[in-house]
């Protein structure tokens, strides 16, 4: 077991604990940041500023009877939610959040600070994002009621439709930075232009960050585009049927994506754990601020938007960003050669 | 690790081949896949094994899914009458039988007869395949079969739609 | 356990060219039988990159991106046929389509 290993272990599982973490931040951040907007308090009795409200609303979920309709399928009904689950997490083990660190010298070598670094990082993930789509067909299927059937059709025809818009997008990125290894990616982002613009991909790309981010919403099933989990129509779509655990683990997995999403997103257009006046080895600091202002606005879009209906977010979809997201594959690859960048 | 993969790989086949309920059969085939994208990762194939979870996982069997939820495809009753056993009656499933044993029969020949050894060369000089030769390659030396499978594939989609279309009356 | 050769992936896709031709044969729903083909169809993969790796060229991962192409191409005209005749005969029984048997 030598140090470089055990490191790697620790890493792991700190990533692992912080993603969990995460999903609770961002259940009190949701409520807060509805109430703020709806100009009200949001939870604030418990704990100081209500900040230990997720911890009331997991003990609850773990109180609930766990429920599962006779004519449900066992087995695929149960295996809905740890599939998305799962797809969530695993899409979050190739995304690098901070510079080779050797944690304080503790190392002789540095070791990268991600799960795993793979080569095709960018298709894992994109492999595994499309696994994903698994979880809610099959809750949608073996919850045996039309409104779960639905909502779980829809959902993923959705997630499919925009999965392309998702992929031409990251694709021009590709071509800027010449690799699909989102470490590159991070590092070509280094460095200023004129010791003041720096040199982020958002700055060259801003047709392309606008439609990976809605891509990105409409992959993780949220506002505008939640139709299938609209609360006015379907009543709750393809978990209708779910109570407790495996409710807790598909919304887990919901906050999960979202936080996928934004972490490519950030690595991809934003610079990563790049930023002024600290140093390299702090960079996760920044890295942790991209990403929570990418999830902010997340949360501001849902509640400031009106819904989709589901016809015309087919049509947004297939008919405005996945033309603009080949126009702008084309015009980076022609600004690629003829200026050889 | 190739023996675990290969395993899982055979033995979902099987079952795919083996179950009555086409939904299961067709998760059976996702698990299958996901085992061959892991043979292809130990063949230093990390491109093929990402697209292969992209497109057939990911992609084709979804399309699948969709086409068994929709039109609610009935479990399939258990052979009666003459078909039952696979051999007794003429017919097109003894038929197929004996294809199927014929086949099986010839690789087995095959194999017996036409294999030397050859090792897979180890890592010394070999690498895995990254996407930039594979690219290169790709743009190079194929672009009319690149060019003609992209029209292959605008042709397949009008079909579809225009086969599985409601007759509007 | 043995370290795999050529050998072990040739006759890996061989039995699931098997599997997947008796899939085909042996089926009685339309649905299994192009799983079948799928199944047959990656075999063939299979075999096109454990050669690839054994010759050191990058060409049989060429083909295998064709190859999946066009199973997907199949796949969607495939299910696209399979819908229109359910609508037709509310059944998947190929056995069921017998009009243009003389």
């Amino acid at each position: 077991m030598s140090a470089e290993l055990i490191a790697q272990l620790v890493v792991i599982g700190f990533t692992f604990f912080m993603l969990l973490n995460s999903a609770a931040i961002l259940v009190y951040m949701e409520r807060k940041v509805a109430a703020f907007v709806q100009q009200r308090y949001g939870p604030y009795l418990v704990g100081p500023k209500g900040l230990l409200q997720p911890l009331a609303d997991i003990v609850k979920l773990m109180f609930k009877e766990e429920l599962r309709p006779t004519a449900a399928d066992s087995f695929l009904f149960y295996l809905a939610p740890i599939l998305s689950a799962t797809a969530a997490f695993a899409a979050f083990s190739v995304v690098p959040f901070g510079a080779d660190t050797t944690l304080f010298g503790l190392l002789k070598e540095p070791i990268h600070l991600a799960a795993a670094d793979v080569n095709v990082g960018l298709l894992v993930i994109f492999a595994i994002t499309s696994m994903g789509v698994y979880g809610i067909v099959l809750a949608g299927w073996s919850s045996n009621s039309k409104y779960s059937l639905l909502g779980g059709l829809r959902s993923s025809a959705q997630m499919i439709s925009y999965e392309l818009s998702y992929g031409l997008s990251f694709a021009a990125v590709i071509l800027l930075a010449g690799s699909l290894s989102l470490r590159t990616i991070v590092d070509q982002q280094a460095g200023y232009w004129f010791h003041v613009i720096p040199k982020w991909f958002i700055v060259i790309q801003p047709l392309g960050f606008f439609i990976f981010l809605v891509a990105g919403v409409a992959e993780t099933n949220r506002a505008p585009f939640d139709f299938p989990e609209a609360e006015q129509e379907l009543v709750a779509g393809y978990h209708t049927e779910y109570s407790s655990m495996s409710f807790a683990l598909f919304f887990l997995a919901e906050y999960v994506n979202m936080v996928t999403v934004s972490a490519v997103a950030t690595n991809l257009f934003l610079g990563g754990w790049h930023g002024p006046f600290l140093p390299e080895w702090l960079g996760w600091i920044w890295f942790l601020a991209k990403v929570g202002f990418l999830l902010f606005f997340y949360i501001w879009m849902r509640w400031t938007l009106p819904r989709y209906r589901y016809d015309q977010l087919m049509e947004f979809g297939w008919k405005w960003l996945l033309p603009a997201s080949v126009v702008n594959l084309l015009v980076t690859a022609g600004v690629v050669v003829y200026m050889g960048w | 690790m190739f023996w675990i993969f290969a395993a899982v790989t055979v033995i979902a086949s099987l079952l795919v081949i083996g179950q009555r309920n086409p939904m299961y059969s067709v998760l059976l085939l996702i698990v299958s896949f996901g085992a061959l994208s892991g043979l292809y990762v130990l063949l230093d194939a990390p491109f093929i094994a990402a697209i292969q979870i992209i497109i057939y996982a990911g992609a084709i069997m979804v399309l699948f899914l969709f086409v068994v939820m929709l039109l609610n495809v009935p479990t399939e009753d258990p052979p009666t009458g003459y078909h039952a056993r696979l051999l007794g009656g003429a017919g097109p499933r003894r038929f197929g039988a004996v294809l199927s044993a014929v086949l099986i029969g010839q690789l087995a020949w095959a194999f017996y007869y036409g294999l030397r050894p050859s090792p897979l060369p180890h890592a010394a000089g070999q690498h895995a395949t990254t996407v930039f030769e594979i690219g290169m390659k790709l743009y190079k030396d194929y672009t009319f079969a690149f060019e003609a499978t992209s029209v292959l594939i605008l042709v397949s989609m009008v079909g579809a739609i225009v086969l599985a279309r409601k007759e509007s009356r | 356990m043995p370290e795999p050769t050529l050998n072990s992936y040739l006759v890996l896709s061989a039995v699931l060219f098997a599997i997947g031709t008796a899939g085909v044969f042996l089926r009685r729903n339309l649905i299994t039988i192009l799983l079948s083909i799928e199944i047959m169809l990656n075999a063939v993969n299979l075999t096109f990159v454990a050669v690839d790796r054994f010759l050191g060229t990058v060409d049989g991962q060429i083909i295998v991106f064709f190859v999946m192409t066009v199973a997907a191409a199949e796949a969607a005209v495939g299910l696209a046929i399979i819908i229109a005749l359910f609508r037709h005969r509310e059944t998947l029984n190929p056995d069921a389509f017998t009009a243009l048997k003389w």
